[in-house]
């Protein structure tokens, strides 16, 4: 029995109504975007602030480093653009002027992932994540829909330090409700099982869902854990899990080198190891097409998690592990 | 802390943090002596005559702001605020041992003084930016100095900055080129020629003067003349001496990045009357 798909708003939406929120509430908030503030949405606070909005140009180097300085006198600068320009591009920027000094600069791309669709590879981020957690003391976020990405936008205005969130341009599977709340750090148990925990995060939490569906039909009972902070990680919930489970699918929209994958493996191989299997982007560059066809096409959609879920059902079995 | 209005006194003082660079980079044993020596006639006029600052008080909200973009000057900087008082000058020896604020580069998090973390050239402009954008929106009057150097100028970074600065028209940023003609690997001309240098920033909109930047008045009446500009930001091209005031460091690029030894040092403090 699959579950109902009901698409809500984009991600990249939520960002702009909750930069709004925050604009009428805090006066320190500030907003910068390299041109694309239609497409992030940052142009809805441009219209309401105009005198806290800086459209810099083509220029994410030196937009990062304005934001910089806005947060070294107390700003809390918000700076946007698509999550391959603005990371690819600026790595430097970010660790020199902002991760290093440790200031309070708040980064959220759109166009995340391979879903951004028909414009193709250049367009696509699939390394963003790797680049930002390897910025010691940056927040690194993707939350899975509408509602996730409006409270963790809020959540990081009030959270002291630099702040990576990645947003997406379709419009996304809605996962929760309006009352759900969320906090930094903190993952989100969505569905509970003993046989294997299904981890993800952004668009992937949905094909999770539906996949313990499937599995469910099968006989196979899973979690499901929407692990929308990758860095700092949820410890206790994954240790917690693989003690129940003792199998994971890690499941991102994201170049297997350097996600969300990795840093899951990373705690638990230290802590509690488990098999794991690893639902992403295979060390590939993707292609035009429609959001949903790239992600069947490219191996994210939940008849691959469910593959992959029993793949590693098959190594727990081996490993003689309950 | 008390400012220098006659220009013998803020030679004496140029002279004097000149010695202490060369204390810092002997002790250290590594470190960046000639783009250190060439800034230091700039910074003297700024920390001791034109800039508005308190060290008792480093992060009052109406001081004037400086960032030093060119990072690897830091021994000059450091020098620059232990002498105004912001920290006791016997910790200048210090400098890049294991545990000292008086970092390689310039961190912001462990020095008072200090307006920015740099040392990957090409980025402090932007933050000079940024620190411009916050006075206008504060409604506050300080100035925010940038101080850049010739190779930085290669950066592709500098040049959104200048477009940027110029956009904005942000008239209390003021830019103070230290163009000593040398980068690591040789001279700007033979590396990567930035000139016509002027007439690129006029380009990009800004005010420019260009000035003898070991000539103090010269430094004094230039500072002034930004201070008063209107409609956008100013750059201050300074011709400078890389190691300037130890004869056998200036022009002499193989002290861009290497300390003196012993030997040198004594030298080199003789030379700048070391009693």
């Amino acid at each position: 029995m699959a579950i109902e798909k009901k698409l809500g708003a984009a991600t990249r939406d939520a960002y702009g109504k909750a930069l709004i929120q925050l604009g009428k509430t805090n006066p320190d908030i500030v907003v910068l975007d390299a041109d694309l503030s239609k497409s992030t949405k940052t142009a809805l606070f441009g219209r309401q602030f105009p005198d806290r909005f800086f459209d810099m140009g083509i220029q994410e180097a030196n937009m990062v480093g304005v934001a910089a300085g806005l947060a070294s006198q107390g700003k809390i600068p918000f700076v946007s653009s698509f999550a391959c320009f603005l990371i690819c591009k600026t790595h430097d920027q970010l660790r020199m002027s902002v991760a290093f000094p440790e200031l309070n600069v708040k980064v959220v791309t759109s166009h995340g992932g391979i879903s951004v669709g028909e414009d193709g590879a250049s367009q696509q981020s699939i390394e963003d994540i790797a680049l930002v957690c390897t910025l010691p003391g940056f927040v690194v976020m993707i939350p899975a829909d509408q509602y996730a990405a409006e409270k963790l936008v809020l959540r990081s205005a009030e959270w002291k330090g630099p702040v990576y969130i990645r947003t997406g341009r379709p419009k996304a599977p809605i996962v929760y409700s309006e009352n759900d709340s969320f906090q930094i750090g903190k993952g989100v148990r969505l569905r509970e099982g003993t046989d294997v925990t299904l981890v993800a995060n952004g668009l992937q939490v949905f094909e999770a869902l539906c996949a313990h569906e499937a599995l469910k039909e099968k006989g196979i009972r899973s979690s499901v854990v929407d692990l929308h902070t990758i860095k700092p990680l949820d410890q206790t919930l994954l240790l917690e899990e693989a003690k129940r489970t003792g199998a994971f699918v890690i499941c991102e929209e994201h170049q297997i080198w350097g996600g969300l994958g990795s840093a899951v493996s990373t705690a638990l191989s230290k802590e509690y190891p488990v098999p794991m299997e690893f639902v992403a982007i295979q060390d590939t560059y993707a292609e035009s097409g429609k959001p949903d066809e790239l992600l069947e096409k490219y191996g994210l959609t939940s008849p691959y998690i469910v593959k992959a879920a029993e793949r590693v059902l098959a190594k727990k079995a081996q490993l003689g592990r309950v | 802390m008390q400012k220098l209005v006659n220009i013998p006194d803020l030679c004496a003082k140029a002279l004097e943090m000149r010695r202490e660079i060369i204390r810092m980079l002997g002790e250290a044993g590594s470190g960046h002596p000639g783009g250190s020596l060439s800034c230091a006639d700039l910074l003297t006029a700024l920390y001791f005559n034109v800039m508005r600052h308190d060290p008792e008080n480093p992060k009052w909200s109406d001081r004037d702001r400086l960032v030093l973009s060119k990072g690897h000057g830091a021994p000059a900087l450091y020098a620059a605020l232990a002498l105004c008082g912001y920290f006791p000058k016997k910790e200048l020896v210090t400098l890049r041992q294991l545990g000292s604020p008086l970092q390689g580069h310039p961190d912001m998090r462990k020095l008072p003084g200090l307006e920015a973390s740099t040392g990957s050239l090409g980025q402090g402009l932007s933050i000079g930016i940024g620190i411009a954008l916050a006075q206008i929106l504060d409604k506050k009057d300080y100035r925010t100095y940038v101080m850049i150097s010739d190779g930085e100028c290669n950066e592709g970074q500098i040049w959104e900055a200048a477009a940027s600065a110029a956009h904005f028209k942000l008239n209390h940023l003021i830019g103070i080129l230290d163009y000593n003609k040398y980068q690591l690997d040789g001279a700007v001309q033979d590396i990567l020629n930035m000139e016509p240098m002027a007439q690129k920033w006029e380009s990009f909109g800004w005010n420019v003067c260009e000035i003898d930047g070991h000539n103090m008045v010269e430094i004094l009446e230039a500072l002034e003349w930004a201070g008063k500009q209107a409609g956008g930001p100013s750059m201050i091209i300074a011709h400078t001496v890389k190691g300037k005031g130890v004869s056998f460091m200036e022009n002499n690029n193989d002290f861009h990045g290497v300390a003196p030894t012993k030997e040198e040092t004594a030298r080199a403090l003789r030379e700048l009357g070391e009693k």
